[in-house]
């Protein structure tokens, strides 16, 4: 496996509008209830990705991706709140009790963390946690679940995978373990992954790596990949399609390539202004000042207008996610044709 | 695991001696002297040196716990000054009651302490958890002695489910055994409980937060072996670590709760041994109390190389 990106092919940034749609969200809320009620933490999240396809969740910290995911997995917190409609494969599953919910995960849903080392179990063996999943899951005998785990480690490309079974994850390196998560996520066939920074805690030489494999396991098993990112390179080379979110909404969405190289709201490109780019003679980055608001302390209107530029007094009512230029933008005065 | 399990057994060596090395020299430092108390008050100068002579009390304390040390290796931990008798004969008779007690109070504890936990840690704030918490508050500040005599009081007195005092070993029948042996393991093993209970509960509220847990959530295994099973495992282990503390705990409070019990054990025994200032029981009780706290430790230490693969390969 080369150590860099594989490069796509021209047509593979285009979306695949005859695929299937595996995952639709529509207007996403969640809430979390606590001693005063209801903290708001994520606001209307609509995007869909069909079979084959890769959609990037990009933001900053703090911004609500890792629990929008955790939404769609039907793991989130206990005192969550959530609104809006979840549908996998034309099935809706947003109203389905949480068992219900439990039993699609494993099976038509994989997840992968982004820190393999706690994200596996410190004392279990690999292949005890592989093969209660694929037990439970598919119904199969010790024996063939082990021999299946076997496989799918050779598949993501672990050596001597027999013996890496009776391992625990304290001995494998950082590649490794996040080898042995995507084998765990894709081990019972889901037609949708979801993962959250998988490579943000891996060694730089090593994310390549990773990346490559999940490119690999996405054309292999054809599957709907939701990709949850801060990085705007990733987001450009792996996924057809971005949804960036700020402070708990949707600011802009679009295809990668759009999204990327001719953002529209001032937020996009703030976040791609802030990363260093090999080639177009900055000497300086531009970073966005000021932080993102704090859950509960989101302003009334446009939720970046403290930070904007751009703002001005009818950004204090909430503008609506519209087409402007090639991408969705939640935005009054949106970058039109500004590259 | 091999190499794991003999570290600890040379650690534990200091467990044995460092005990046997104060008592001993506690025993010689304190008022009193067993030739006088044996002979009574009439005897006379030379009839009590004659008998320190022949005990070998008049020799240099060092060489006199080299003569007992050179003891334990050949198993002869010389004769009781006052059953007149070999200490390797009594220790047996009054050990296993001892033994069995902590036994039965380990278990108890750990039983009531991981149940309790769990109950309380999944329905966190809930009425139900509020309700153990107190509980165990409550329970950590009983005096064993206290709840002993409040068990009697309540059990055994006024509801007559057991008797007040006495022991049957476990070959008199199971039940017969359990009647004498519940209510004093309950009594010594309460506190301990209490204290499980707690770190059991912040033990597993802990482990639910882990990544590893919603891993497990996130591969669609039911509820019942997520819990039960993935974060049992890891949530048990500091119970475990406690368990190990607690048996060295139980075996010095089982002095008090076999003297209220009326159970012929080893604490009861060595009370009286001192007061006799018999120095050979006393020394060999102290031996018998501090193996037993060894081996304890040692299968605790097992559990936990079973329980954690990470220590086995230190």
């Amino acid at each position: 496996m080369s150590a860099h990106l594989t490069p796509l092919p021209a047509d593979h940034l285009s979306p695949v509008p005859q695929a299937p749609t595996v995952l639709d969200v529509d207007n996403l809320s969640l809430s979390l209830r606590n001693a005063d009620g209801l903290l708001p933490i994520v606001t209307d999240v609509s995007f869909s990705i069909r079979q084959g396809e890769a959609v990037a969740l990009v933001g900053e910290s703090g911004c609500g991706k890792s629990i929008t995911a955790s939404a769609i997995m039907g793991i989130a917190p206990e005192n969550a709140v959530i609104g809006g409609t979840i549908t996998l494969n034309g099935k809706v599953i947003s109203s389905l009790s949480p068992r219900d919910r439990r039993r699609l995960c494993g099976r038509h849903m994989g997840f992968i963390f982004q820190e393999p080392m706690t994200a596996l179990h410190p004392t279990l063996s690999i292949g005890r946690q592989m093969t209660d999943t694929l037990r439970h899951n598919l119904g199969l005998s010790h024996a063939e679940a082990t021999n299946r785990a076997a496989e799918l480690l050779d598949r993501v490309g672990i050596p001597r995978a027999r013996d890496i079974l009776k391992g625990y994850v304290h001995e494998l390196s950082g590649g490794m373990r996040q080898r042995v998560m995507i084998a765990l996520a894709i081990s019972c066939g889901p037609s949708l992954i979801i993962a959250d920074e998988p490579t943000t805690a891996l060694d730089v030489t090593i994310q390549a790596q990773v990346l490559d494999l999940l490119e690999d396991m996405r054309r292999e098993f054809n599957l709907a990949m939701l990709f949850i990112t801060h990085d705007l390179e990733v987001v450009g080379d792996f996924c057809e399609k971005a949804v960036v979110m700020y402070a708990g909404d949707v600011v802009e969405r679009g295809l990668s390539a759009d999204v990327v190289n001719a953002p529209t709201h001032p937020y996009a490109r703030g976040l791609i202004d802030a990363v260093p780019a090999h080639d177009d003679g900055r000497t300086r980055l531009t970073p966005i000042l000021g932080t993102v608001p704090p859950v509960g302390q989101w302003p009334e209107g446009c939720r970046f207008a403290p930070r904007c530029t751009r703002a001005d007094a009818q950004c204090q009512t909430r503008p609506a996610l519209e087409r402007h230029g090639q991408t969705d933008a939640r935005c009054w005065h949106p970058l039109e044709g500004i590259q | 695991m091999l190499r794991y399990l003999g570290k600890r057994f040379l650690l534990i060596l200091p467990t044995i001696f460092v005990p046997l090395i104060l008592v001993f020299l506690l025993l010689r430092l304190s008022p009193g002297d067993p030739a006088g108390m044996m002979l009574g008050d009439q005897a006379t100068a030379e009839q009590i040196a004659a008998l320190r002579t022949q005990l070998g009390l008049d020799q240099p304390i060092w060489v006199q716990f080299l003569l007992w040390l050179k003891g334990i290796v050949t198993l002869d931990l010389g004769n009781s000054i006052f059953f007149r008798e070999p200490v390797m004969q009594i220790i047996p008779r009054y050990a296993g009651v001892t033994i069995m007690l902590t036994l039965v109070a380990l278990t108890l504890a750990v039983v009531i302490g991981i149940t309790m936990g769990l109950l309380s840690a999944m329905n966190r704030n809930k009425p139900i958890d509020r309700g153990v918490v107190t509980t165990a508050v409550l329970g950590i500040s009983l005096p064993e002695f206290w709840f002993a005599l409040l068990l009697i009081f309540v059990f055994a007195v006024t509801l007559r489910w057991f008797p007040v005092a006495g022991y049957n070993p476990p070959s008199a029948g199971l039940v017969a055994f359990a009647s004498t042996i519940f209510l004093p393991a309950l009594a010594l093993g309460v506190r301990q409980s209490a204290l499980m209970t707690r770190m059991m509960r912040s033990s597993m509220l802990d482990v639910l937060n882990e990544p590893y847990i919603t891993t497990a959530r996130a591969q669609g295994l039911p509820e019942s072996k997520v819990i039960g099973q993935y974060a049992m495992r890891t949530a048990a282990m500091p119970v475990v670590t406690v368990a190990g503390l607690s048996a060295g705990y139980m075996l010095g409070g089982a002095v008090a709760i076999e003297i209220i019990f009326a159970l012929p054990g080893l604490g009861r025994m060595l009370v009286e041994a001192v007061g006799r200032r018999d120095y050979p029981l006393v020394e060999g009780g102290v031996l018998t109390i501090s193996l037993v706290l060894a081996v304890l430790n040692l299968a605790i230490d097992l559990i936990y190389a079973i329980l954690d693969p990470r220590i086995r390969y230190q």
